[in-house]
């Protein structure tokens, strides 16, 4: 009557079928659209990075493989890595960055930490960071789409840059976002003229041709963070696929633009609430790491609560950076810094347990039930 | 206007697999030409046997007893005569004393008619309940005298009768409450009379329309002072804890029983157990089993002996269609896999599952990437991960600290970790460990 073909192990005996792989190649498959953008508007030079980066990262994981007698190439952690190390480069960078970006992701952050699961900081970020402070000239010269300006190869410092150059020459005084962009003639498409214009007519709505670019990925920046648009696209899929949950960006960017909306325009002579916190959204590489790189599951706390804190931490260290920093890099070190925060946060802040009812709210509930 | 409700933390959604079964009318089980009768069917101390090789027994006949408070007797389900006592391992992996009987091929079970039951006391109606040997039939198989003799002092607002049946492929409840409403309703009226229950709630989740639909219309025929709750389908509703916050939103203190929030939960199928063994004063020897799971011919619902061997259930139901990866009694979150088929059916033995698997089930296990899923889906607000990590570094202290002890083992956990981590196995060793 004994059967030795049955499997006798512990309940339960279903699975919903999501693995650390799968999740690893949908988090790379919602960014494709966006890096695929990428390399649209900023010509082939984009993908070649996008592809030394990727091969360097696996290439580094499989030597680590050798060294450590494993196989994890396939959880698509190592493609992932490379994918957004890609990504948050500029498509002029030397191609000795994305090698560089990669090695040190691999090996520094995450092998020597004990592998996938136990690294505490995310890998692609510390990448960013660790080149950008390192070899600074090899990655900042970056070139306007040529959705914007018709041809590629010509280079341009981000907005960001451009706005804070401008307020340190003090010209601007007293001027919004746009219109320091304006001042300093910025370029725009035509596209995003209409569409403002129509805002205007139509809905009555201002909203500044800069904001459409920015928004739709016309404008200068890295290859992948460009089009807060796509992102978006790919987030939704991942919303979907229930890999990501709102709480970690969404207080994230809420925490920033009320911060932004209320102080935002007070360092270039405007009185509280009147910064223009929609154009910050869509700049810089706020989508790129509110949605996918806060969100890396091994760097972020595991509570919801916890998930919420971890949000607003970063939303007010991007606004402490970006607005009173001197230096570039403000999502990626305020990321970086809550990372830190991660394993308290995660040891004191824990879930409100079923049947978890103080006594006194119990007693004044009574029975109505 | 029918309010939906369900209970609000954590929770997961298993692809239910009742179609496989659930329009199957019970049928009765050919007679077995031998039963196993394990001593302990129950949660608490094994019954003391009160028979001996060789000596011949009636069908009805108590041949267990109650050793201690928390205990339940058992009963002969049929004429014969025992062939030996002899040690069985369960589905759970406990090993017990059983009785081997050989059954009387000629006259092998007694018939039970409805007995006058409206001048019994609820006093006469829990020494039945008693003397019967009912225990809770879904799955915990708490002794059910215990649990409805009311303590001096406690009162009864609500009784919860748990028609949720959440564990997949499971249709045994779901079968009953269709095709003995009446009964199963006239067993819920002798709870409320025992426990003196002020408000009477059947909470039903809403994958059994029709069995909503055939309670509510003999409620109304019956004038019964009894509301249906259609619960939205989610795991584990089943579990006690869930259940009362899905239909009187109560929370259950951690460590406390629904008692404490003046609650009584009980099972449909043991209602059912209760009207047989009040109106037709029948113990509890048979019960109703769903056979199911992709690997088996014909999936069914088989109303069988208690002591029935998983092998004659399977016969019965065209025997395997392809060799199964694993059998499973009970439903496949919380249920044992065992690997003998020869193991009986016990009061508790709500279905016999022959499950093949699907690739993720045999992934092995990577490690964690801290997703937090496992701390999202717990119905009881742990920090599954967390605590599996420290018993696997056997910091049992801590993790009882972190209430390791509120885990009911419903499987949520596992069942979304990516990493395929055995989180259940590591609560449960945990647990095990952690309370000397």
């Amino acid at each position: 009557m004994e059967d030795p073909m049955v499997i006798v192990s512990s309940s339960p005996h279903l699975h919903d079928r999501a693995s650390t792989a799968s999740m690893m190649w949908d988090v790379s498959i919602a960014l494709a659209p966006a890096a695929l953008w990428g390399v649209y508007v900023f010509g082939v030079r984009a993908l070649v990075i996008l592809l030394i980066s990727i091969a360097s990262s696996v290439g580094v994981e499989f030597l680590l493989n050798r060294l450590s007698k494993e196989s994890t190439l396939a959880d698509g952690s190592a493609f992932l890595t490379g994918l957004l190390i890609g990504m948050n480069l500029p498509a002029d960078s030397s191609i000795a960055v994305p090698i560089i970006a990669s090695a040190f992701a691999m090996f520094v952050v995450k092998w020597t930490f004990g592998g996938l699961g136990a690294n505490w900081i995310n890998p692609a970020l510390a990448a960013r960071v660790f080149v950008f402070f390192s070899f600074t000239n090899l990655m900042n010269t970056y070139r306007l789409p040529k959705t914007l300006i018709g041809v590629d190869s010509v280079t341009s410092a981000t907005m960001l840059t451009e706005m804070n150059m401008a307020m340190s020459d003090g010209a601007v005084t007293g001027l919004t976002s746009t219109g320091i962009l304006e001042a300093v003639q910025y370029p725009f498409t035509q596209f995003a003229s209409s569409l403002s214009s129509w805002f205007q007519s139509v809905l009555r709505i201002n909203v500044s041709p800069y904001t459409i670019d920015a928004f739709f990925g016309n404008m200068s920046g890295c290859i992948g963070e460009v089009s807060a648009f796509l992102l978006l696209v790919g987030v939704i899929y991942l919303f979907a696929r229930k890999i990501i949950t709102w709480h970690i960006p969404i207080s994230f960017l809420a925490t920033f633009s009320l911060l932004a909306w209320v102080f935002g325009g007070v360092r270039n002579g405007l009185g509280l609430f009147e910064g223009d916190f929609v154009l910050q959204l869509f700049s810089g590489g706020m989508m790129l790491g509110a949605f996918f790189m806060a969100t890396d599951m091994v760097t972020s706390p595991t509570t919801y609560k916890g998930m919420i804190i971890f949000g607003i931490g970063g939303g007010f260290l991007v606004f402490l950076l970006r607005y009173f920093g001197s230096l570039p890099e403000s999502v990626s070190l305020a990321i970086i810094v809550m990372n830190i925060f991660v394993p308290t946060i995660d040891r004191y802040i824990l879930p409100k347990r079923f049947g978890e009812v103080t006594k006194t709210r119990k007693e004044s509930k009574g029975v109505e039930a | 206007m029918v309010r939906i409700s369900t209970f609000k933390k954590g929770g997961v959604h298993p692809k239910d697999k009742k179609e496989l079964s659930h329009s199957q009318a019970i049928e009765i089980l050919p007679t077995p030409s031998e039963l196993v009768i394990p001593l302990s069917q129950h949660l608490g101390a094994p019954a003391k046997p009160l028979k001996e090789k060789g000596e011949s027994v009636t069908a009805g006949e108590k041949i267990g007893e109650a050793s201690s408070f928390i205990s339940a007797d058992i009963h002969s389900p049929v004429n014969g005569t025992i062939l030996e006592i002899r040690k069985v391992m369960l589905a759970n992996s406990i090993k017990t004393d059983a009785f081997v009987i050989e059954v009387d091929p000629d006259s092998p079970f007694a018939t039970y008619d409805e007995q006058p039951y409206d001048s019994l006391s609820s006093k006469e109606m829990l020494d039945l309940v008693k003397e019967m040997g009912i225990v809770g039939t879904g799955g915990a198989t708490f002794p059910t005298h215990v649990k409805l003799a009311v303590p001096k002092g406690a009162s009864v607002e609500s009784l919860v009768i748990n028609g949720v049946e959440c564990e997949p492929y499971l249709t045994a409840d779901h079968r009953l409450m269709l095709e003995e409403t009446t009964n199963v309703l006239k067993g819920i009226m002798f709870v409320a009379k025992i426990t003196e229950a002020k408000n009477i709630i059947i909470g039903v989740e809403n994958n059994k329309a029709d069995a909503i639909e055939a309670l509510n219309q003999k409620i109304r025929e019956l004038t019964l002072p009894i509301t249906v709750v259609p619960l939205k389908v989610k795991y584990p509703q089943g579990d006690e804890k869930q259940l009362l916050k899905a239909t009187i939103n109560r929370e259950v203190p951690s460590g406390k029983l629904p008692l404490d929030v003046g609650a009584v939960v009980v099972n449909v199928g043991t209602a059912f157990a209760i009207y047989e063994a009040i109106a037709l004063r029948k113990p509890l020897i048979d019960r109703i089993v769903t056979i199911s799971g992709e690997a088996v011919s014909e999936p069914k619902n088989v109303r069988v002996p208690i002591g029935s061997k998983v092998s004659d259930l399977v016969e019965y139901a065209g025997g395997f269609k392809v060799q199964p990866d694993r059998i499973v009694s009970g439903g496949p979150m919380m249920g044992f896999a065992f690997y003998d088929q020869s193991t009986p059916v016990t009061k508790g033995f709500s279905g016999v599952l022959a499950l093949v698997d699907e690739k993720s089930n045999k992934a092995t296990k990577t490690p964690c990437i801290s997703c937090g899923k496992c701390v999202a889906v717990c119905p009881m607000g742990l920090q599954p991960t967390r605590l599996y990590r420290l018993i696997e570094n056997r910091k049992y202290e801590e993790a009882m600290k972190l209430n390791l002890m509120d885990c009911k083992e419903c499987g949520s956990c596992s069942y979304v970790c990516p990493a395929h981590l055995p989180l259940v196995h590591g609560m449960k060793l945990g647990k095990r460990l952690g309370r000397k």
